[in-house]
């Protein structure tokens, strides 16, 4: 994959003046011609190979966001006011004030073409990259959460893709030491060649150690740490992620990198050593584009100069090319900026951990970034060009033509569920759809209680991570989206998923107080995906300016589309919240026999891209639940501060699948019944699987039920007493009007629930 | 009452188990795995994680490190030793314990809430505990099938040295349910479920795991 | 230099799931009439200088103490090329 190159000689910048006209492989290494014009009018001489190999892979999609640039500065443009953000948009992660010192930062990052090539380490590298991106703020990691997403559950690609998947994350979180607090694990045909693995990554810092990635300080050291460099991924993630996949399936198997979690262990431990030794003037993680990314990305933040001699990069392969170096996505490397009164003690706490340290260069002020080779200077580039003067593309987009008809294709029409037996089977049916099924198969394999400070992980709403041993404060993180719903409107899609994440978030007890996004879309050269890009991404800037939280970073992850189908619009949003004692959280599962069950929010009938729709009918089409961001930050506030008086004692917020699911949630939790009683202005269909926004479930003990409905009014809040919790093993148990009960044993639908990912997956 | 906790390159539950000494009372005190000085411990802890990555076999590695040498003579002489998941991978392959632990017979890492039998109150680390009680600790291993040969098992089981057994599921193929052991002595015990992931009713399944660092505070006190 | 291959293979009484896991597989790919699959390790170990007898009683120490646990696995050095 090396572009063409006489191995035993660079290609220098002298050759680079001497011969302007030598023939060079840019389209190979996936430049268009206009970018390789631009290059050589940036430099005003052709480019070193080394040199194309850079702009090559700094300037992909992938590292240089230039199709998306234009419209994510909205999340900068229309930030809220917040005094709690401490880092936004920028930075390798946006970091967050949440009191008494403490800080947190945290980010999602996807790693979907690898995971599709090789699904193990694909998805281990991806928890390896956000890992570091939050190491590199400053900040120990405490907990990591996988939103994921597959083609039909039953597809044996999907046989193929998802054991790897999970087994990667498992084999490298669980070795790392984060406990697994959350995520998704949804299946949908569109996602079938193009399997989403986004990995993210919470961190916890005190407020005087936050680092930033910039190399400041003319003359300090520039040291690479970490693991050797080879041959792994050279131009991996960074072209892989700007290519479509052609339907002969996974071809692209020798750029994919190979992670060792046992050195990401010992690179945590050290970087934070440094760090809190105050060892660190400036640090980076490197990840894709390896050490053209790092070197340019620290020159261009600080002074502006760099000086860097590749051959004291220590190497795993001997035979790797200057280009190959540069290009090079080896794992588990860092880079950090050191004044040299101090490297001494940097290069002791590295021995110390058996990590090796090499100083490969040093700051300078001369506004360029010189990359020596065996003496000669084979790059010599402005850093700001490199890293974050790239392209910007004004993509094309226009609303598709088929938009229309989808939207206008209304569910109203299919056939509703009438009878106490056909809602009895129904239930049962989505219960046992791979979508609302126990994903306990996946989680089970990964290690929720290493560092002792989770207190809610999955199934429940939100991860609740315990922040301050002494004081109890803590943090909730939710990811959330619904493809289906983007589809239907990625504008109205995009801020469903923000308001489903702030609800989970606030049903713990958290108040919402940040975002972080993964924008999963097809291929941004079809006008199509563009402007479902566009509408997604004003969708979500729109809706965290009405609700008051930014967006501190986040990832855009192109090109997952195989042919001419592209994914659905997925744009995960991720919210996190804080609570100033985790230990009034409110968890999810019916405990107290005699707490009244409550609904919150209104319930209409809006079935449109929902899982009854999907998995009955097979259905999409209409307009999904309508959005009110005003109700969310209402229902979001009586949650809160009914936890804050622990007046309630369970909480779920309803989304897919709507109140049935939930109620079933709630009681297999801790094998616990209830009967509830549909209201009777509402059809028992709606009132059981309508997916209307804002709404939540909670029991109270019977003794604040007035407190709390006096709490909700005081919001504008609607609610209702819908039920009762009746008592352990007791069947859920659902009183239409007119008499009718459905009724289903704990049993049976734990049964169903529990049945379906093991007899797909083994 | 001092407990040493010894941390090798990769383990993991070192923090835990020093919260769960200091939740018992006792004063948790860092081992350094490159250090061959025990810093007259009382008792020591070898947690769980992946040492040196799990690479060629779990445990394989850290039983070499430098700590290991005073650490086996005091063992031998008496000094109380709880090796806890790789832990009692550690204490295996050090020969410190019998048996070795394999690969889970389902090839899947599992993480789950384990119900157990305390079938030995005899060692310093079970004293607290009624036997035969039942206890629900966190389990998460994907090398925690405990194999021996029959005369080993058989042994175990007719000197009272089988500590605890797993109940309800065999969450990875371990000959006999067996969930930990202890030597000849007593002073040595490998466990493969986590009782310091168990000591906390805000972050555990439950408070069952506390037993383990109470009985050894108390018979300390005792001793 | 001097190369020599140590294999490591589970004792046969000790159940070998990711063996058992792999029969499966052949089975599945179409290859018929596999009656058992074992799995095991094999280290490839490149020394300088020749391997004499004090050498070679060096790399049985290092096998029998490191590179397999005798309690559950069986080494034996495959091969010795100068």
């Amino acid at each position: 994959m090396s572009p063409v190159a006489d191995r035993r000689k660079p290609d220098t910048v002298a050759d680079a003046i001497a011969h302007p006209e030598r023939e060079q492989p840019y389209d190979q290494l996936g430049l268009k011609p206009d970018e390789y014009a631009e290059i050589r009018e940036i430099l005003g001489r052709r480019p070193t190979s080394g040199e194309l190999a850079m702009y090559s892979v700094m300037w992909s999609e992938h590292c240089s966001y230039k199709s998306s640039k234009v419209h994510l500065k909205q999340f900068g443009d229309k930030k809220p006011q917040t005094d709690t953000l401490l880092v936004g948009i920028g930075e390798n992660a946006g970091v967050v004030d949440i009191g008494q010192g403490w800080a947190v930062t945290f980010k999602v990052e996807s790693h979907n073409h690898p995971s599709y090539v090789e699904p193990y380490q694909g998805a281990a590298t991806g928890i390896g990259g956000i890992v570091r991106d939050i190491i590199s703020m400053g900040a120990r990691p405490v907990a990591v959460m996988d939103p994921l997403r597959f083609g039909a559950a039953d597809h044996p690609d999907t046989h193929r893709v998802l054991p790897g998947v999970v087994a990667g994350i498992g084999g490298y979180g669980n070795c790392l030491g984060l406990p697994n607090i959350g995520g998704e694990v949804v299946f949908d045909p569109c996602y079938q060649g193009n399997p989403l693995v986004n990995a993210l990554c919470l961190g916890t810092l005190r407020h005087e150690d936050i680092h930033l990635a910039s190399a400041k300080g003319v003359g300090n050291l520039v040291v690479l740490y970490g693991a050797k460099t080879g041959g792994d991924g050279i131009g991996g993630a960074s072209i892989l992620a700007s290519e479509t996949f052609d339907d002969g399936g996974p071809t692209k198997r020798p750029a994919v990198q190979v992670g060792d979690p046992f050195m990401e262990k010992l690179l945590i431990e050290c970087t934070l050593e440094v760090l809190h030794a105050g060892l660190v003037e400036g640090i980076q993680d490197l990840g894709a584009a390896g050490i053209s990314c790092a070197t340019s990305e620290l020159a261009s933040n600080g002074e502006g100069g760099m000086h860097v001699r590749l051959d004291d990069v220590p190497l795993r392969d001997a035979s790797l090319t200057p280009e190959e170096i540069l290009m090079s996505e080896s794992q588990e490397r860092m880079a950090a900026v050191v004044r040299p009164d101090r490297i001494e003690e940097f290069l002791a706490i590295c021995r110390k951990w058996d990590v090796a340290a090499d100083v490969i260069g040093e700051v300078t002020d001369t506004g360029r970034l010189v990359i020596e080779w065996h003496g000669e200077v084979i790059v010599d580039v402005p850093p700001r060009t490199v890293a974050h003067d790239g392209p910007v593309y004004e993509r094309p987009y226009a609303r598709p033509a088929w938009q229309d008809a989808l939207q206008a294709d209304d569910p109203g029409l299919l056939a509703r569920p009438v009878t106490a037996a056909e809602l009895r089977d129904t239930v049962l049916t989505l219960v046992g759809s791979p979508n609302l099924a126990s994903k306990t198969w996946v989680t089970q394999q990964y290690d929720r209680y290493v560092l002792g400070n989770t207190v809610l992980a999955q199934p429940e709403d939100a991860g609740v991570i315990r922040v301050d041993e002494q004081s109890g404060l803590g943090v909730a993180i939710s990811t959330d989206c619904n493809g289906r719903f983007a589809k239907l409107d990625p504008y109205a899609g995009a801020q469903l998923a923000l308001a489903e994440a702030h609800r989970n978030v606030a049903a713990t007890g958290a108040a919402p107080l940040a975002v972080t996004n993964c924008l999963n879309f097809g291929s941004p050269e079809d006008p199509d995906v563009m402007w479902q890009f566009e509408r997604a991404v004003t969708g979500l800037a729109d809706g965290c300016l009405e609700l008051g939280i930014p967006v501190t970073g986040g990832n855009v992850s192109f090109y997952n589309q195989t042919g001419d189908a592209a994914i659905h619009p997925t744009p995960v949003v991720g919210v996190l919240g804080v609570i100033d004692d985790v230990a009034r959280r409110t968890p999810m599962a019916l405990r107290e026999i005699g707490d009244v069950v409550l609904l919150l929010g209104t319930t209409r009938d809006e079935v449109a891209g929902s899982e009854w729709a999907h998995v009955v009918h097979g259905h999409l089409g209409g307009i999904p639940p309508k959005v009110d961001l005003a109700a969310e930050r209402a229902l979001a506030e009586v949650l809160v501060a009914a936890s804050r008086g622990s007046l309630v004692t369970a909480a779920h917020d309803v989304s897919d699948g709507g109140i049935a699911q939930v109620l079933v949630e709630m009681a297999l939790r801790e094998n616990v019944g209830a009967t509830v009683a549909v209201p009777a202005d509402l059809e028992p269909f709606v009132f059981l699987f309508s997916e209307s926004t804002a709404r939540a479930v909670v029991t109270v003990d019977r003794a604040g039920v007035a407190e709390l409905e006096a709490l909700a009014a005081e919001h504008g809040v609607p609610v209702a007493r819908v039920g009762v919790v009746t008592g352990p093993d007791d069947d859920l148990q659902v009183d239409l009007v007119g008499g009718e009960s459905v009724l289903w044993t704990l049993d049976e639908l734990r049964a169903t629930a529990d049945a379906t990912l093991p007899a797909l997956f083994g | 009452m001092r407990i040493g906790v010894v941390t090798f390159p990769g383990s993991l539950d070192d923090r835990d188990a020093a919260r769960a000494v200091r939740v018992a009372g006792g004063e948790a005190v860092a081992l350094w795995h490159g250090d061959a000085d025990l810093h007259s411990v009382d008792a020591v802890v070898l947690p769980g994680g992946f040492s040196y990555g799990d690479y060629l076999r779990c445990g394989a590695i850290a039983r070499f490190a430098p700590v290991m040498g005073p650490l086996v003579d005091a063992a031998n002489g008496g000094l109380p030793v709880l090796g806890i998941c790789n832990g009692f991978q550690v204490l295996c392959e050090s020969h410190l314990l019998p048996g070795a632990l394999v690969r889970n017979d389902s090839l899947h890492f599992v993480c789950r809430d384990q119900r157990l039998r305390i079938e030995s109150t005899s060692t310093v680390w079970t004293s607290d505990y009624e036997p035969g009680q039942e206890i629900v600790v966190p389990l998460k291993n994907g090398e925690g099938g405990y194999v021996a040969s029959e005369a080993v098992l058989d042994e175990l089981e007719g000197e009272g040295r089988v500590v605890a057994r797993y109940l309800e599921v065999n969450p990875n193929g371990s000959r006999r349910d067996i969930a930990g052991i202890a030597n000849a002595r007593g002073n040595v015990v490998g466990l493969m479920p986590h009782p310091e992931h168990a000591v906390e009713a805000l972050t555990g399944p439950t408070t069952d795991g506390l037993g383990f660092f109470t009985s050894i505070l108390k018979g300390l006190v005792e001793a | 230099m001097a190369r020599v291959v140590v294999d490591v293979m589970l004792k046969p009484e000790i159940l070998d799931p990711q063996g058992k896991a792999v029969e499966g597989a052949l089975g599945r790919l179409g290859l018929a009439g596999v009656t058992s699959v074992r799995q095991g390790k094999s280290f490839v170990l490149e020394l300088e200088g020749e391997v004499d007898d004090a050498r070679l009683a060096q790399v049985h120490e290092l096998a029998a103490s490191l590179l397999s646990n005798p309690v559950i696995e069986d080494y034996a050095i495959r091969e010795v090329t100068a």
